[in-house]
């Protein structure tokens, strides 16, 4: 399969079973939205070193939020519900609560239930009051400059993590260059994060190391300075490998964000350096959910852009 | 399906109890089971047949026509479905109700919405006292729910009220609020003396500064985004306070007589 002289290999990227929450960021203006919603994603690239992956979804409108304030959107996922829960709440004791006219509340209804607010009151010392409106249940806390505002608790939804392509380049701008306009394209895609910085990652890792102590070490197979004396999976004329991971609430939405974001890395072209899409992957023995790239980009119901 | 309506033909001299008249109670009832009905009429007991004229057959929606504030417990218990009172109420109207739908248009007497738990209470006419408040006995006063009046409330409105809401878009009487627990009273008119008296917790919204005890402290004035968030989910009701969307006001805090957490939020 070849789109706009990028090969797209027939392979597929092996995705995991998460479980994951929505949040609901205000705050006095998009900047601080931002400020608390930056610092409360951060160092959240991966579940193995951050305990939860976690990113930005999108902006919202002052119509769009409970207090009728600018807002942001995050999405955060983990391997399990207790570090999920552990990690939110840690999250939002240093990074919501201490931002200056930030507030959160639940972004996503589900059965499951888990703690958003509920134990940051007690920084209330006393002082803090809860008001139920429209059957949600809000805490007031007094701080410095004013009320932090929490709503309880948020849902908990399961969820898929893992799903992944990468591009390979003759270059490492041009890599990077078609991974930049693949992530401006998925940003629009709902429900999904790409929570690396920037939503790329140069440093793909296979399981296993010479070292006793390491579970992952660089997936020496994609390193184009490896070429002459690995298995490389590399051609001549690959000079550059970047990677883009989706966390997504669904399935459905990493087949869509991936669509996305191939066509859009696709678009560049073989004229722009742009050389190979492929995907990571463990022999489809380890993950819950596999992406083949080729369905994918034959899948013609994915190419509505957001809904 | 026409509303279950009992119309008041009886002239009425004593209190008559009317709390087995709900929706979840007669439901699957025959018209002659529920004209059975036996109700308290003063130290008696009355069939309802003999008090009200009974037409239409939808338990679901229940409607009291020429309604006087002899009628008690109206609602009382409340589950589910929606009752209508045309004219006034008695006292006791939606008492420990939990859920479902109450309007009254015309008055209402004392103790309405006691131990209400759940579920909308709309009066369009005046209100007595002890609106939302505790029985003899009972600690707790209303637990959940909205209640809203169009008119005035009477004395004590929110006596000893643990959660819930109460919007009243006329005045209110003395002792507005005292020994209040928790819960949110907003008034749009004037509120009487020894507003929040014993207050331990909860919220009184106001639009005017009330004369005040010494035990209500002024916090000073501030902009609490809460306010926004309340004030939206006010936005379907049927009051003027849907239509409210000021996030600035000067808080009051007391009473500290009584722990103080309360508070009476005077909007600017």
């Amino acid at each position: 399969m070849i789109i706009n002289g990028v090969q797209i290999d027939d392979t597929f990227a092996e995705a995991f079973n998460m479980r994951g929450t929505r949040v609901i960021i205000t705050a006095q203006n998009h900047k601080w939205a931002y400020n608390a919603a930056n610092a409360m994603t951060g160092f959240a690239t991966s579940v193995i070193g951050c305990g939860v992956e976690a990113g930005i979804e999108r902006e919202l409108g002052p119509e769009e939020t409970p207090d009728g304030r600018p807002g942001v959107a995050i999405l955060m996922f983990a391997m399990g519900s207790s570090v999920l829960m552990k990690q939110l709440e840690n999250r939002m004791g240093q990074t919501i609560l201490t931002c200056p006219t930030a507030a959160a509340f639940s972004g996503i209804d589900g059965n499951e239930r888990i703690n958003l607010g509920k134990n940051l009151r007690f920084f209330g010392d006393g002082f803090q009051t809860s008001k139920q409106f429209g059957g949600k249940r809000y805490w007031r806390v007094p701080v410095m400059d004013g009320e932090f505002i929490t709503e309880e608790t948020t849902g908990m939804v399961r969820a898929v993590g893992g799903g992944n392509f990468l591009v390979l380049a003759a270059s490492q701008p041009q890599a990077l260059a078609a991974c930049e306009a693949a992530i401006e394209a998925m940003r629009k895609i709902p429900n999904v994060i790409m929570p690396f910085p920037g939503g790329v990652v140069r440093s793909g890792s296979k399981v296993g190391s010479k070292y006793k102590t390491m579970f992952a070490s660089t997936n020496d197979a994609f390193c184009p300075t490896l070429k002459g004396i690995t298995d490389t999976q590399l051609s001549e004329d690959i000079e550059s490998v970047m990677e883009i991971v989706i966390d997504g609430l669904t399935d459905k939405d990493i087949r869509k964000a991936t669509y996305v974001g191939i066509k859009a890395a696709c678009e560049l072209g073989a004229e722009n350096g742009i050389k190979r899409i492929s995907a990571g992957n463990y022999g489809g023995k380890l993950g819950q959910f596999q992406f083949h790239l080729r369905d994918i980009m034959n899948d013609k119901s994915l190419s509505g852009e957001s809904e | 399906m026409s509303a279950l309506t009992f119309t008041l033909k009886k002239d009425l001299i004593q209190k008559l109890d009317v709390s087995p008249l709900t929706p979840d109670l007669l439901a699957d009832k025959t018209h002659a089971e529920i004209a059975s009905t036996l109700l308290w009429y003063g130290k008696k007991q009355i069939a309802a047949g003999e008090a009200f004229a009974i037409t239409g057959i939808d338990t679901n929606k229940i409607v009291f026509d020429q309604s006087t504030s002899k009628i008690d417990h109206i609602g009382t218990g409340l589950k589910t479905g929606k009752i209508t009172v045309n004219g006034h109420a008695g006292a006791f109207l939606a008492f420990n109700m939990s859920n479902g739908n109450i309007t009254v248009n015309g008055n209402v007497a004392d103790f309405a919405a006691s131990g209400m738990a759940g579920g909308l209470l709309q009066i369009n006419g005046n209100v007595g006292d002890y609106l939302g408040a505790a029985i003899i006995g009972d600690r707790k006063g209303m637990k959940g729910g909205i209640v809203i009046v169009k008119g005035n409330a009477g004395e004590r409105t929110g006596d000893q009220m643990r959660r819930g809401i109460i919007l009243i878009e006329g005045n209110v009487g003395t002792y507005c609020a005292s020994r209040m627990l928790a819960g949110t009273i907003g008034v749009l008119g004037n509120v009487g003396e020894y507003v929040g008296y014993g207050m331990r917790r909860g919220t009184l919204i106001l639009t005017k500064t009330p004369k005040l005890h010494a035990t209500i402290q002024d916090c000073g004035t501030h902009t609490l985004p809460f306010l926004s968030l309340m004030f939206k989910s006010f936005s379907d009701l049927p009051s003027k306070f849907a239509q409210m969307n000021q996030n600035r006001a000067q808080r009051f805090a007391g009473d500290i007589s009584n722990d103080g957490k309360g508070e009476i939020l005077v909007l600017r």
